[in-house]
Order: C-alpha cells, then structure tokens, then sequence
C-alpha cells in the first residue's frame, strides 16, 4: 500500500471522502484515427480512486470503460489510439506522458489488471509456474527458487485446488474459473496499489462468477488495493461497488455512491439502464400462469441420449463415451416456452442441436408427431422446416459477405418456397416483423449493431414458418437495453404466432422473465423442471438451489448470501465404453414439479 | 505416445509401399529403352535382347517389381546398368554430402526466414517491412538455378569470397546452402509475418505487457514462440522441397551428393540409381515430416497426446 495512506483508513464508504486520492484521472480524453481525422471516444472523464475503494465503471459496449483501463494502464492501441488531453495522476504524478520504460516499471507493480478472457489471456506454450513468476522476477530482487515459492502461495492465496501440480500445467489444462485465479494471482504478485478488473466475470458460470467475485472482494479486503470494476452487469455493480461511474458513448454520465445510484438515480439514462436490468423474483407468478394446457404439443423428446465417443489406441477404436445429454424427457407445447438452465458443460447447447438433428443421438425426438430419428436426407428438409434456431454470437452467425437481405431470403430459397417477387415480398414482410427498416435487406452485416444483427437472425429463423425456434443464449452477447428490446420482440411472436421456444440461457433472471417451465440441467441430466415459478421460486434440488445462490442481486441492499461450491459439483461425464452413469429419478411435488432424489 | 509413433510408422511403411509402386510403372513407361541405353547405338537385336533377359527386362511388369520389392526387403536397391555397381553403395557414398547440404539449407532459411518475418512483423507497413516483402517475394519466384549462378558470379568470381564449386570446407557449403535455402526462407518470412502479426494482437500478449515486462522478454517468450508453430510444421514438408532443388543445386555447384547422382542417372535411364535415389527421397520426406510431428507436441503443449 501506498505510504501517505493513514492506517485507519479502513472504512471504504468513509475513503471516498479522503483528500488524498489514490489515482485521480482528470478530463480524460481519448481520440482515434479514423479516414476523416480524429474521432473523440472518451470525452473528458474525470474520477479519483480512493485507497481501499472499489470503483465500478458501468455501461453498454462502446460507453468507453476498457479505453479508461487501457489508458490508465499504458496499453492504448498506439498510434490508432491517442490521448489528447487531460491527466492521469498516479499518486501525484501524472502518467500521461511517461515513458514506456518507467511505465512498464508501474505495470504491476502500481497499478495490475485482469482481463474478461481467461481462455484467452494466458500464454498456451507456458506453464501456468513461469507465467506467475516471471512477473516477479520481472520486478523484484527474487532468486528463481523464491519465485516459484512465491508462486505457489500465491495461489493458494487465490484459493487453486492443488496448487503444487497447477505450476507445472499449461493453461488448456485448467478450467475457465481456475484460469481467471490464475490472472488473480499474477495480477496480485506484486501488490499493486490498484486493480483494474476488466469484466473479470463476464465469460464465466454464474457459479464461477460468484467464487471469483467473492475472492476479489475478500483478497482487496484483506491487501487494502484500491480496485477499478469494469461491468456492464447491474447485478455485480450492486453487489461489489462502493461507487459507481455509468459511461454512455464516452461520456460519463453519472458518479454516484452505489446505495444512491440504485435508489435514486440522478440521470435518465441510468434510470433506464437500470429498469432493463432483468430481476430474479421480480415476475409475479400470477402473470406467468399463461393457460396452454389444451394447446398441441409440438415437441416430445424421450430418453434422449447424446454421447461422444473418445478415441485412442493403436487401431483408433472408441475407449471411452463423453455422456453429453444422458437420457433427457420434455415436450413443449404450441406458445409455450420452456428454458434449459445449467452450467457450461452441462447439455443445454447439445439439445438444442440434437432437436436439429444437427448430431447423431439415441432416443426420440418427435416433432409435430413425427420422429426424427433415422429419417433421410430429403424427409429431415421437411421436419427442420419446423424447427429453426437463433444463436448466440449475431456476428459469427451472419455471413460477412452476403447482403443480409438475402441471408434471410435463403433457407425460403434452400427449401424451394418462393421465388421473385413472392419472395421479396416475403422478407419484406420478415424485415418489418422484427423491427428493422426495409432499406436494411441491401446492407452487410457490419452496418448493423448487435441488436440489429440479431433482429436479422430472428427474422431469418422465422423465414420458414417454423413452429418452435431453439434460441441458443440469444441474449447473452447484448447490452441489457438491447437484451430487453429483443425479449419482447420474441415474446411478441410467440403471442402472435403462436411460436414455442427452447430457451437456452445461464441468465436466470432473463429464463424467470420469458419462460413458462424450466428444466435444470446437471452432467447433461434433468436434476429438477417444473414450471419457472415453482422451479425458481422454490427450487428443491439442492444444485438448483447453489445455482440461483450464486445469482448477483441488482440491489445493493439485498446481498446474495456468499455462495460455496459443493464438491458434489464436479462430476466427470466421462465413462469407459458400456458403462453409464446413474439416471436420476425424479420425483413429483406437486403442480408438476419434479425434482431428481438426493442420495442420503 | 509410443502407440502414437507405431502408428504413424506404419502409416509411413505404407506411404513408401505406394511410393516405390508409383515410380516403378511411371519408369516403365517411359519411352527410353534402357538396354538399347547400355548396349549403345551400334549394337545388334540380338545384343540388346540378350542384355533384356540379363537385366530381367523381359519379365511382365508385376514379375519385375516382385523382384525389385523382395529384394528391396533385404536391403538391395539392386544394381547399377552403367556403373556395375551396387545402388546402395553409390547413394551411402554420396548421401552425407546430400544431408549436409540440407542441414545448411534449413539453418539459412529458419535464420534469414524468421528473422526477416520478425522484423518486417514490428515494423508492419514501414519502408523495411515493404522492401524485405519485394525481396521475400523475389526469392519466392526465382529460379534456383539462376540464384545459385548470381550468387556464384558475384561472391566466387567476382569478390572471390568463396570458392566456385566442389566439397570439404565450411565455405564450400555457405553459398550451395544458401541457394538452396534462399526459397524457403521467402516463404517463411512471409509466414513468419503473418503468424508475428497475428500473435501480438493476442490477448495474451495484452497480459504480457500488463505484467510490465521487458520489450525482449515479450517478443522472445510470448510471441515468437506462438508464432513460430505454424513454421514447424512446413518444416517437414520443406524436405521435400529441398529434394527436387538438391539436382539443380548440386550440378550448379558439383556438389558430390545424390542429386548430382540421380542427375546423372536420368540422362543415362540407369533405372536402379533413379528407383533407389527416388525411394531415399520418399524416406527422407517421411521422416522429415514425422521428425515434425515428433517435435510438434514439444513446442506446443496442446497437441502433447494423453
């Protein structure tokens, strides 16, 4: 910790009245070179960081908040990107115009950051020992063998299971929560007096989310460092800030304590940003008790089972089955929308392309009555007809180089539905349904923005008709305002088509706002389903139960109990040819909740 | 990992099974008659056909490659027609010069190659990253003769820095090496360019300059081992490479290795000399890119088999 910071100084809420900032950013402004000249991205932030604070940058994409990080760390894109005015004092000195030899002496050792990539910010030809010492040798008198004994106290600091074994792992051997430990523990190797958290969450299980977020908080607590949050998540700020800056569009709109910007929000577009904000619990259950029990059903899935075979040997032959979806039962009726929940790893994405019949599976499938299992070539055509899908990722899954006008017209094309006028007519029609200009059909791809781009894909998936869509964490990628638009886009077609939906979704919240029933995956099993209300409300299962514990609560008057993970969490869905594992059974709770029984 | 290796070896036996059948049929078909070859222009029916049966000549074609395959099992690349000589004995001879040749290649092309794509990769779009990609991309399109015949004008005759021709020293090797190695080392600069580019967008590279690192430190333990993974790989498939310009390069500079040999042999239809030259060749390609596969999982923890 910095020397001028009095020892007392320990209350965080009283730190933000302290004269002695930490590091004061003054009137930051930050242009980019673009072809017609300059174009200012950040315009004039001003902020200081106390000791012992933590900072929350908050905002949608494009608001500026990595471009704060990145400028105070020193990492601005140079020459693309430019700092033309303003001051950033570190301790009284201003880093503007430092060097980039006594900058690199700050990184790490001043000031730390984490990044949002786990799976990506780690050196994959490095072990994960060399990647944490190197940062010490780098900056510290330090013989190797002290290094590496630092190393593996640093991460028992950041609580590493078997931290011994981990020094000498790569990171593809490590899981995407252990990876972010792994950033932790570099980042902290030095004791910076400030951290700067770049969505350190944002890619992970909310599960994961939970133990992270818990072990910075406690780690800042213990070290005293001053942390700077960048999330666009509400439910984070609410749960770790003490002040709160809400960016838009490189300006800063509002810097409130955290208790003050929830309860009393001094600009409009906080008050936005904060209604989008999708709460768990907030849906009464009286308007999720939608009547659909006389509708048809349109999908009936039995025993489904998907397993990847692992190869290995001298002949090749398959030696182990990775049980992805282990005898999984629900139907979903016309209009209704039934959400799959769970971790990653758990089964949810291979449903929804089981439903496809994009994979080979055992078990039934039966859509509009017809199994799908077996069926050839020309036969499958027809029956995908009816089942269509919106993934994640809108910039992945739009082809660059196609006019996004036609990439809707294509699967009408595909399946010889209509052609000239009939069909450009047809997605004229699909372009107003989800809310998009008509001049928009002769664009590419990278005129539109994430909510536009994944308005197309809705209306691509639409362009057959189908009757259920499988919505692949739809959401996940968008600012909350954007997220919002497009629910009710989708609920708005489900109301007027009568569309049903798989909704596949780790945001519990946005699965209580949308979904009639929910089934909770586990190690590609059913452990609990029933309807939303029952299943979220009332969760019986005790994984379900750790799951919605782990859910950061958009109020920072009402926090979430610190969550802890069982160890009966962790099971392999690997197993030896032959051999598979326990079907759970589930029993009923009445009102057609089930839960699968617990051992013991 | 070994049942990896047995795996891959047999794969290789097989890759050289159809190799060694491939070469025998396209040298059958040739429209050169070795026997006429051997007994000259003058010669009698009667001689040519005698030195047919004596040759097996006249066997049908599956007869002929049985022959050649069993005794191949044993070790016995058969005969020389012209040099009355065992095929072994004449490639073991001249093989060490060959392999040398090679070595020298792959270290000029990896040292002027790499460094070359590093530089031009820190200064992306400056004037040395445009001039070293026109003489990148020189060394790419031209001929191997004519670099081995500029290089020996200008450093043998005209700045007498090396010597013009022949085998022993180190600077008999420097310029042959560096002929044979100068198209390679285009290649790799390119690549090396690209990969370079690629790496230090990453988000590790981010991480690495967040640690506060030295800029050495960066580029010789973060990046350019990343990007130097894609080159291993072409590697092995550079020997093969190197294979066809070792006749070209070792008759410019009469550099006593198996391609002079084969050179030789082609003009002379000696088919045992083209077969047994051919089937080194295939072996060294095999190994080459096996050796790359070996190495591979070394450098790149995330192939390393279970």
């Amino acid at each position: 910790m910095s020397a001028m910071i009095p020892d007392n100084e320990a209350d965080m809420t009283d730190a933000a009245k302290s004269p002695v900032p930490l590091l004061e950013v003054r009137d930051l402004t930050i242009q980019v070179a673009t072809a017609s000249g300059g174009k200012t991205v950040l315009d004039g932030i001003s902020f200081s960081l106390m000791p012992n604070e933590v900072l929350c940058l908050a905002g949608e994409s494009g608001s500026g908040k990595s471009l704060t990080a990145m400028a105070i760390m020193g990492l601005l894109p140079k020459p693309a990107a430019r700092i033309t005015a303003g001051q950033i004092l570190l301790a009284g000195r201003d880093l503007v115009d430092l060097s980039e030899t006594e900058y690199r002496k700050l990184r790490a050792t001043r000031v730390a950051m984490i990044f949002q990539e786990p799976m990506t910010s780690l050196n994959p030809v490095m072990t994960i020992g060399e990647q944490i010492t190197e940062v010490l040798v780098a900056h510290q008198d330090i013989s190797a063998a002290e290094a590496s004994k630092a190393a593996l106290e640093l991460l028992t600091e950041v609580r590493m299971s078997s931290p011994e074994r981990r020094l000498k792992q790569y990171p593809h051997e490590l899981s995407g929560g252990m990876r972010q430990r792994v950033v932790i523990a570099i980042a902290l190797a030095c004791q910076p007096d400030v951290l700067i958290a770049d969505e350190p969450t944002t890619a992970l299980d909310v599960t994961v989310q939970a133990e992270i977020l818990d072990l910075i908080a406690k780690l800042q607590e213990r070290a005293g460092t001053a942390v700077i949050m960048i999330t666009h998540d509400m439910g984070v700020v609410a749960e770790i800030a003490d002040r709160v800056i809400v960016m838009r569009a490189g300006k800063q709109m509002e810097t409130s304590p955290v208790r003050q910007l929830f309860a009393n929000p001094s600009t409009q577009y906080t008050r936005e940003l904060l209604a989008a904000v999708p709460r768990l619990g907030s849906v009464a259950a009286s308007l999720e008790a939608h009547e659909l029990a006389n509708t048809a059903t349109v999908v009936e899935v039995n025993d489904l089972s998907v397993r990847f075979p692992v190869r290995g040997g001298l002949l090749n032959r398959v030696q182990q089955n990775v049980h992805a979806v282990e005898k999984v039962s629900f139907s979903i009726n016309a209009g209704e929308t039934l959400a799959l929940v769970g971790e990653s790893g758990s089964g949810k994405s291979t449903i929804g392309k089981a439903l496809m019949s994009l994979l080979p599976f055992d078990g039934e499938i039966r859509i509009n009555g017809r199994a799908t299992r077996g069926l050839s070539r020309r036969s499958l055509q027809v029956v995908r007809r009816d089942v269509q899908m919106i993934f994640q990722d809108p910039y992945a899954s739009l082809d660059p180089r196609m006019m996004v006008g036609d990439q809707v017209a294509e699967p009408l094309i595909v399946h010889g539905l209509a052609s000239g006028t009939e069909l450009s007519d047809r997605v004229a029609w699909l372009f107003k349904r989800v809310g998009l200009p008509l001049d928009a059909m002769r664009r590419h791809p990278h005129e539109f923005s994430g909510g536009q781009r994944q308005r197309v894909c809705i209306a691509r998936a639409l362009a057959l008709n189908p009757k259920l869509i499988v919505a692949d964490e739809c959401v996940s990628a968008l600012d909350v305002s954007v997220q919002a638009q497009v629910l009710e886009l989708l609920r708005e077609l489900q109301e007027d088509e009568g569309l049903s939906y798989l909704f596949i979704s780790h945001d519990m919240a946005v699965v209580e706002q949308v979904s009639d029933r929910v089934a909770v995956l586990y190690a590609g099993q059913v452990v609990e389903t029933g309807p939303a209300s029952a299943v979220l409300g009332n969760p019986r299962h005790a994984y379900t139960q750790r799951l919605l514990s782990a859910v950061p609560i958009p109020d920072p008057e009402h926090q979430r109990v610190p969550f802890v993970r069982s160890t009966e969490d962790i099971v392999s869905v690997m197993h030896a040819v032959g051999t598979a594992p326990e079907q759970q059974l589930l029993q009923n709770h009445g009102r057609n909740h089930w839960s699968a029984r617990e051992a013991g | 990992m070994s049942i990896h290796l047995l795996r891959r070896i047999l794969e290789s036996l097989l890759i050289l099974l159809g190799i060694s059948i491939v070469t025998f049929l396209l040298l059958y078909l040739l429209p050169a008659d070795p026997a006429r070859q051997i007994a000259g222009r003058s010669a009698t029916v009667q001689t040519v056909e005698n030195i047919r049966e004596q040759l097996g000549l006249n066997l049908p074609l599956y007869q002929q490659y049985w022959h050649y395959l069993s005794n191949l099992l044993q070790g016995d690349l058969g005969r020389s027609y012209l040099q009355k000589t065992e095929v072994s004995e004449l490639i073991a001879a001249r093989l060490p010069a060959t392999l040398l040749l090679m070595a020298g290649a792959i270290v000029c092309e990896l040292v002027i190659g790499l460094a070359l794509g590093v530089i031009s990769a820190l200064w992306r779009n400056s004037r040395t990253d445009r001039v070293l990609t026109v003489v990148s991309f020189t060394s790419v399109s031209a001929p191997q003769f004519v670099i081995g015949i500029l290089l020996l004008y200008v450093f043998a005759v005209k700045l007498h820095w090396a010597p013009i021709g022949g085998y022993g020293t180190f600077a008999h090797l420097v310029l042959p090496a560096l002929t044979l190695g100068i198209l390679g080392a285009g290649w790799y600069a390119r690549m090396m360019r690209s990969s370079m580019i690629d790496v230090l967008e990453k988000d590790y590279v981010r991480t690495a300059r967040s640690k506060g690192l030295s800029r050495s430190r960066i580029l010789f333990r973060h990046v350019i081992p990343n990007a130097i993974l894609p080159i291993i790989a072409m590697i092995g498939i550079d020997i093969g490479m190197f294979m066809s310009g070792i006749v070209v390069v070792e008759s410019v500079f009469s550099w006593p290795g198996i391609g002079q040999l084969a050179w030789q042999a082609i003009q002379r239809v000696d088919i045992p000399i083209i077969m047994g030259v051919t089937l080194v060749s295939a072996c060294a390609i095999v190994i080459g890119n096996l050796l790359a596969d070996l190495v591979a999982p070394l450098v790149d923890p995330r192939i390393r088999v279970r």
